[in-house]
């Protein structure tokens, strides 16, 4: 069975200059795409990755990436919407990159699609109402 | 058959009245044909919700003991200043206003985070909002320094005043230029990247009565979740603005300057917002109910997005200075559908106020009038129309020489 995840990966600095993401490749065959990126040379390392394999191979890559101090975290809790501030105006959707926010064409109302965000926080000062929140 | 603001408050009160919203108008005219709808519905109620920055409220906080004058001196809500130009205890706090220290735009683009609207919504919602003074003194107001908690329960008076609320139109915001701008319509991208609108259009008040033929002073209207009037025409008020056929405006045109008691409003209609790159304002839920006296004004009414057209700016150059050259003109229908054209490129549309909130508001009116909660008043004068000659000027600036 082939799974498909987002996650955040924390590097302690000590691991920014190693390459994690080529072992991931190599020994459990999987597939990634960087959807964020920021590593700053002696200080913490911070990656989102779509990552995709099998389920067997996938779990050891997660096992090897925990057992190198790499700390994980599901990336869809990253970024969620307070409903109760959201005044559905739609500022967000023209300043989304993947095209997370869409709007209901019947209602109207915005819809926030968590699975096509890649937590890039755009959205965050973008919002009027600072109705998005983000939690790494 | 003509009717009257009092007729129709009867049949208000008898639970009798027939009351659409203006979208739901739409097909019951056309279904019926101008004449039998005008005949059968006695009000049309309207709604928007949108970022509304002259706004403020003003404030009667009491007498302390031993009294100090704030008129003059300085006041702060949360940091944020007051306007403290009047008497002793009577302040302004505006939507716009920011704490000294907030760092604007020096980081370009700034977040304002938090400024006089937010101070609003907190008194609203009911939160005690720190208030710190600083006074001069004098003999019958000796005291010079003030800090207190104070909630508006408390206090008392609590006036929303709002001097431009309701814009009948606005504009479509682009950008032209090779950067990103961060303006009071949002973020827009480089190169016609994309491209903001902010009006309920179809829903929005002033499109529903487009020549002011029943909005006037002292017209009772939803506001802010509670109760308000209509005080006066708002600033920059120009019903000389360009006009389609069917009278509506193409441009800005009518504004409503609006008042009430903030006491009884909420907390979800009345947002402090934050506007990147530009400031703090509030976003302000208004909704104006129309009496149908008749047929003209029942077919104001049945207005619809592509009856409505607003002109496409460029927010990197044309508006910044003071330019009235337009890039185009769209329908509230297209700009609804998600794109539009500008120029032959395809444009992504996003709207900075709020259609399903607006609706809601619309919707809220119709209740309270269905239920008799809510009756209608009659305008003691309505707003100035195309008759009154008046129109918005430019500054007439004037060099100061020594």
């Amino acid at each position: 069975m082939t799974v498909s995840k987002k996650i955040v990966l924390r590097f302690p600095k000590r691991m920014v200059d190693r390459p994690i993401v080529y072992r991931l490749v190599k020994d459990f065959e999987l597939e990634f795409n960087i959807l964020k990126a920021s590593i700053t040379p002696e200080q913490e390392g911070l990656l989102v990755l779509e990552l995709k394999g099998e389920q067997q191979e996938y779990d050891k890559g997660i096992k090897f990436l925990i057992k190198n101090g790499v700390e994980i975290q599901s990336l869809s809790q990253d970024v969620t919407r307070n409903e109760e501030r959201c005044t559905h105006c739609g500022a967000c959707i023209t300043v989304c990159p993947t095209g997370a926010f869409k709007l209901e064409s019947k209602t109207r109302l915005v819809i926030f699609e968590n699975e096509k965000c890649i937590a890039c926080g755009l959205c965050i000062p973008a919002c009027p109402p600072h109705a998005m929140e983000v939690h790494f | 058959m003509a009717k009257t603001i009092a007729e129709i408050n009867e049949k208000i009160k008898k639970g009798q009245a027939v009351v659409f919203n203006a979208e739901e108008i739409i097909d019951f005219a056309r279904d019926k044909g101008i004449k039998q709808a005008a005949q059968e519905v006695d009000v049309v109620t309207t709604g928007t919700f949108g970022i509304m920055c002259s706004s403020g409220a003003f404030f009667n906080i009491g007498h302390a003991k031993p009294r100090i004058k704030l008129g003059g001196g300085r006041t702060f809500f949360n940091d944020v200043p007051a306007y403290t130009g009047l008497a002793a205890v009577d302040l302004f706090l505006g939507a716009n206003a920011l704490p000294d220290d907030d760092p604007r735009n020096r980081i370009h683009p700034g977040e304002f985070n938090y400024g006089g609207g937010h101070v609003i919504e907190e008194l609203v919602a009911g939160k005690d909002v720190r208030l710190v003074a600083s006074a001069y003194g004098t003999d019958c107001y000796p005291r010079k320094k003030l800090e207190t908690w104070i909630n508006i329960k408390d206090i008392n008076q609590a006036t929303l005043f709002n001097i431009r609320n309701a814009y009948q139109n606005y504009n479509v915001a682009v950008n032209t230029s090779n950067k990103t701008i961060y303006t009071y319509m949002g973020v827009l991208k480089p190169k016609l990247g994309n491209a903001n609108y902010s009006s309920a259009g179809q829903l929005s008040p002033l499109f529903n009565d487009p020549f002011y033929k029943t909005v006037g002073i002292g017209t009772k209207i939803f506001l802010g979740g509670g109760t308000g009037y209509v005080a006066w025409h708002g600033t920059q008020h120009n019903p000389d603005a360009q006009r389609t056929e069917k009278g509506i405006p193409k441009d800005g045109a009518g504004t409503l300057a609006v008042i009430g008691d903030l006491k009884q409003m909420s907390p979800k209609w009345l947002v402090g917002t934050s506007v990147m790159g530009y400031g703090c304002s509030i976003t302000v839920g208004i909704g104006l109910p129309i009496p149908i006296l008749n047929e003209e004004i029942l077919e104001y009414t049945t207005i619809t997005d592509a009856d409505i057209y607003a002109p496409v700016v460029d927010y990197s150059d044309a508006f910044p200075n003071l330019r009235s050259d337009k890039m185009g003109e769209v329908t509230y229908a297209e700009l609804k559908s998600g794109k539009i054209k500008v120029k032959g490129q395809d444009v992504p549309i996003a709207s900075r106020s709020s259609y399903p909130k607006a609706l809601e508001i619309a919707n809220i009116l119709k209740e309270w009038i269905d239920k008799g909660k809510f009756l209608l008043t009659e305008p003691v004068e309505l707003l100035p129309g195309v008759e009154s000659g008046i129109k918005m000027k430019p500054l007439k600036e004037r060099p100061i020489e020594d």
